[in-house]
């Protein structure tokens, strides 16, 4: 087991090289543009160009420029905007990182226990009311834009009710550090936490459910019905035990993908300062080194989650464990 | 939805000859959400198809010029197409609000005094042209690369995967971000093909790739899956060239998994064109889509929240059709799901 | 209550599913009962309604678009109809399930032990630890090899046979008065087969049970049934003591499906005999005898349902006069009955 540990270990640092030189080369390599003119920004000068060109040793060959890069992204970590002078970009992208912590960790709690009931219940009341009720809220869960969901939830929270009993405690938005006020902390985040859940509640709902109503027609759950063990017990320990497997793999890709910044549109429509708003403002002024450093940091998040992920597999699913 | 009993299935495999395309025609049109869900998705594209229309014979405006100073009569009464602002501290200006009769500003004014209504129309068919063209581009390359990979194996194989698998890592929103801002901004130059800045190719090209390997790597393992399918073996022993197995075994089963695909990528490609026009590196101006009308619509949100509402819930509506219209036709095309979602 | 009644008596059970095009019978008034630490075998085709029979005694058919009605007593208690709470209190401890594929039959997430341990905690208040150490002599038992390893393996670590082996060891954990075995040796290879079937022939002896074992395979009925049914298209169509059944079959379906084996002694028949044509479909049942359409011996009768009758517990569900079977079946395998 061990030796798959390390084999795996090996894929993953494979796979976040590959990463690298795919952005890599999205920056620096796409055809048709000068790539200077790119990392200086809007209307540099042609001092700014021209110390940029020395900087990533632009006129040097693709594998050296990559390596720099690398050097300075991983190394010194002294990678530097050329939009927000003398800012460097990866400290402002480690001190962003609590912000979207805090979001996806809050809303992942909320989906993991909203997929799960969603989805055990309709699996259980298959064909009833309920369980078409719960499946006609989840496709509208999934098919709802987050940053639309956001700016409703705003519009409501922050403006049109907020003058009432129900939302008058709602903070105005922007991000409260959890070490310096907690419950200020979770005020804020509780409605982001809830926009960024929705989509993921519906869609691990219906997942769970389809994979629930295979698994129930399993044999294993004839022969756990026959033992007399109550249908609760069989639901939950026999039924969702085995459903779990594929839920687990989502969590894991959803969670990187998130921190990485999916939860981007989040961050912006309530104006979190994580690692997403951080992304969206480089878009904005088209600070390139700053996208480069977290487009690559949130793929290696991702990278990592996915480790994770077949890690926690070997402990879910006994079947696994023996396939290495 | 019907549960298939064991009893049942015994009863349809006995029911005897109706071809799996036949069967799937008949489950669909039996399931009269997904018909519905197909009835919508007809109205709105025929909708936004009309919207030079509408713009012209009832809007009366030109949705993508700039309307600051406009005057329109609205139940008799000369308004500002851009009123002053009312609320508090009486500074700048507020957009005319919805009128709801069916004529011009039906839905009021974004903060350029344009039509919200008439935009609405043209924005719904960039979102649409823009989601359709990308799947159409992202189904071909994924069932090309699925399937040579698939098929192939070998050398191509371990390549075209190895390749995939680090796409497929990429997290996909980074990926069409990344795309976005350094393609958006410029215009480039592939050969002889020039692609402006703003050209709604861009976001068409770059949402068509970024869900390849999602759509790719389940095909590819789909016809591996058929190449060890007896009926293949069968075919490789009666001495049948590659080429006919490719032809008659492989493809038709390929295709009814490219088609089960087909409403969830549409619906896919929609939410990731709105998200990135949204961060303004997606449609860009003039050009609008829903995306960017719900970005216009941001800064109004509390004094005129139709703006980003209206788009939204076009968006919301299309992509809910798009799912409910995918279930139905898995249901439909896949055997095993009759078993697996009722 | 007395002790020479039956231990479980089926009457006119019949289980239907609705389907798209109609209500469709799969089983159609079985009736039959089952007398303590007595081995009966149910034979039929695959679709003849054995496992739906089975199923429908313990509940366990989940469709919620089937319908079963008729009545199942066990000991007294009416099962049918019966909450889900009273039926778990008689599901595994006093009836018991082998199922026919050991391969799925066993929850993959869970060690052989767990299911077993479940099993006994749901009807007996024991200790884990107490409850684990009973899994491992009934695994033990059950002739497993190092039943404390195996006590902690997962399903899938197990051979197919080792695997049966456990499901009968978790079937025998609450000593069941009853054990239903569906076709327990059809999905294992034959030496593991006999095994299986000598195991099962034996629990009478050590554990008292009563088995009822469904198979469409006649060697096993052959090997450790005392009575028999034989079912065709829903119906039990014959039913007599094994030795009975095998010298003397009444019915002409069980005179094909019997046969059709070659014997083991005496002169080789002219023929094997084989049943034309093919079970009907059961959303297409024919009127009157549902063999009636494959039987070389229809007649004007045969456009009614049999009832099952005769004498001396050998009853079958035919037209035919009783005393001229035995010539017909003659004129069918060409061979002198033994």
């Amino acid at each position: 087991m061990l030796a798959a540990l390390v084999s795996r270990l090996g894929q993953m640092v494979l796979v976040m090289f590959g990463i690298s030189v795919v952005a890599f080369l999205i920056f620096f390599a796409t055809p048709g543009a000068d790539p200077s003119a790119r990392i200086a920004g809007r209307n540099a000068s042609q001092e700014t160009l021209a110390q940029v060109r020395h900087d990533f040793g632009l006129d040097r060959p693709l594998p050296v420029q990559y390596a720099l890069m690398m050097e300075r992204l991983f190394i010194s970590r002294d990678l530097t905007s050329f939009v927000n002078r003398g800012q460097k970009v990866v400290p402002t992208v480690l001190e962003a990182i609590p912000v979207t912590l805090s979001l996806v960790l809050g809303a992942a709690v909320l989906w993991v226990l909203g997929g799960l009931t969603v989805g055990v219940v309709a699996g259980a009341t298959r064909g009833t009311w309920l369980d078409r009720t719960l499946m006609i809220l989840s496709l509208i869960g999934v098919s709802i834009p987050v940053f639309w969901l956001g700016e409703v939830a705003n519009l409501v929270t922050q403006s049109r009710w907020h003058d009432t009993w129900l939302f008058s405690w709602v903070p105005p938005l922007g991000y409260i550090a959890f070490t310096e006020d907690p419950w200020g902390w979770f005020k804020a985040l509780i409605i982001p936490w809830f926009t960024l859940a929705t989509l993921y509640i519906g869609l691990y709902g219906r997942v769970l459910r389809a994979s629930m109503i295979e698994t129930m027609q399993e044999d294993f759950i004839r022969t756990a019905r026959a033992k007399g063990i109550g249908e609760r017990r069989v639901l939950l320990s026999h039924g969702l035990r085995t459903s779990l497997v594929a839920f687990v793999t989502m969590f894991g890709l959803d969670f990187g993908a998130l921190v990485g910044g999916g939860a981007l549109l989040t961050e912006v429509v309530f104006g979190l300062q994580g690692v997403g708003k951080l992304t969206y403002g480089a878009l904005q002024t088209l600070d390139l080194p700053m996208i480069l450093a977290t487009v690559i940091y949130a793929s290696f998040f991702v990278v990592m989650a996915n480790f994770i992920v077949d890690v926690a597999f070997v402990f879910i699913d006994p079947r696994v464990r023996d396939a290495h | 939805m019907d549960n298939l009993s064991a009893g049942q299935a015994l009863v349809r495999s006995h029911r005897g000859a109706e071809g799996p395309w036949r069967t799937a025609w008949r489950k669909l049109r039996a399931d009269r959400a997904a018909i519905m869900a197909f009835g919508v998705l007809v109205l709105i594209t025929a909708a936004s198809l009309a919207a030079p229309l509408y713009a012209r014979y009832v809007a009366e405006t030109d949705p993508f010029a700039t309307n600051l100073n406009g005057e329109v009569v609205i139940h008799g009464e000369t308004r500002q197409v851009l009123e002053p602002s009312t609320e508090g501290l009486g500074l700048g200006f507020t957009p005319l609000g919805p009128t709801w009769d069916f004529g011009p500003y039906m839905l009021g004014a974004d903060n350029q005094g344009r039509d919200v209504a008439a935009r609405l129309l043209y924005g719904g068919r960039n979102s649409l042209l823009i989601a359709g063209a990308a799947a159409l581009i992202c189904l071909g390359l994924a069932t090309l690369l699925g399937v040579v990979s698939g098929f192939f194996g070998g050398l191509v194989d371990t390549l075209l995967s190895r390749i995939l698998d680090v796409l497929w890592a990429f997290p996909i929103f980074l990926l069409a971000i990344s795309l976005s801002i350094v393609l958006i901004t410029q215009s480039i130059t592939i050969g002889p093909i020039e692609i402006r800045s703003g050209s709604l190719w861009l976001p068409i090209f770059i949402i068509g790739i970024v869900y390849v390997p999602y759509v790719a790597r389940p095909i590819r393992g789909h016809v591996l899956s058929l190449m060890q399918a007896e009926f293949v073996t069968a075919a490789i022993g009666i001495g049948a060239s590659p080429w006919r197995i490719l032809l008659y075994d492989i493809l038709p089963n390929v295709i009814t998994r490219v088609i089960v695909f087909v409403p969830l990528i549409l619906a896919l490609n929609m939410m990731t064109e709105s998200s990135l026009s949204f961060l303004s590196i997606g449609v860009q101006p003039p050009d609008a889509s829903w995306g960017t009308i719900i970005q216009d619509g941001q800064g109004l949100l509390y004094s005129r929240p139709i703006v980003a509402l209206a788009p939204g819930l076009a968006i919301v509506i299309s992509v809910l059709a798009l799912n409910i219209l995918g279930d139905g036709v898995r249901d439909a095309l896949d055997p095993k799901s009759s078993i697996r979602v009722a | 209550m007395p002790t020479d009644a039956p231990l479980l008596v089926v009457e006119n059970l019949c289980v239907s599913f609705r389907t798209e095009g109609g209500v469709v019978p799969a089983v159609s008034g079985v009736s039959f009962s089952i007398e303590r630490r007595e081995i009966v075998g149910v034979v039929g085709e695959s679709g003849s309604g054995k496992s739906q029979t089975l199923l429908a005694i313990l509940g366990l058919i989940s469709s919620p678009n089937a319908v079963v009605t008729g009545s199942v007593r066990f000991l007294g208690q009416e099962l049918l109809g019966l909450k889900r709470r009273a039926l778990d209190a008689i599901r595994g401890r006093q009836i018991a399930m082998i199922f026919q594929d050991p391969m799925t039959a066993l929850t993959p997430v869970h060690t052989i032990g767990d299911q077993i341990v479940e099993q006994i905690r749901a009807h007996e208040s024991v200790s884990r630890s107490a409850a684990r150490k009973r899994s491992v002599e009934l695994l033990d038992a059950v002739g497993l090899p190092s039943p404390e390893s195996a006590v902690d393996r997962y399903p899938h670590q197990l051979s197919g046979g080792m695997r049966q082996r456990a499901v009968i060891a978790m079937a025998l954990s609450c000593n069941p008065a009853l054990l239903i075995a569906d076709e327990p040796t059809t999905a294992l290879d034959v030496t593991v087969q006999a095994q299986i079937l000598e195991l099962i022939g034996r629990l009478r002896d050590t554990f008292g049970s009563a088995v009822i074992l469904v198979t469409h395979d006649l060697g096993v009925v052959a090997e450790v049934a005392d009575r028999v049914l034989v079912m065709y298209a829903g119906r039990v169509v014959e039913e007599g003591g094994k030795g009975q059944l095998f010298r003397e079959p009444l019915h002409p379906y069980a005179w094909g499906l019997f046969g059709s084996i070659p014997p083991m002694h005496g002169p080789r028949p002219a023929r094997l005999t084989a049943i034309p044509g093919s079970p009907p479909k059961l959303s297409q049942m024919p009127q009157g005898c549902a063999f009636g359409p494959r039987c070389t011996f229809r007649h004007e009768a045969c456009a009614a349902q049999p009832s099952l009758g005769g004498a001396g517990g050998h009853r079958s569900a035919c037209f035919l006069p009783r005393d001229s079977r035995q010539d017909l079946r003659r004129t069918l395998t060409g061979r002198i009955p033994a």
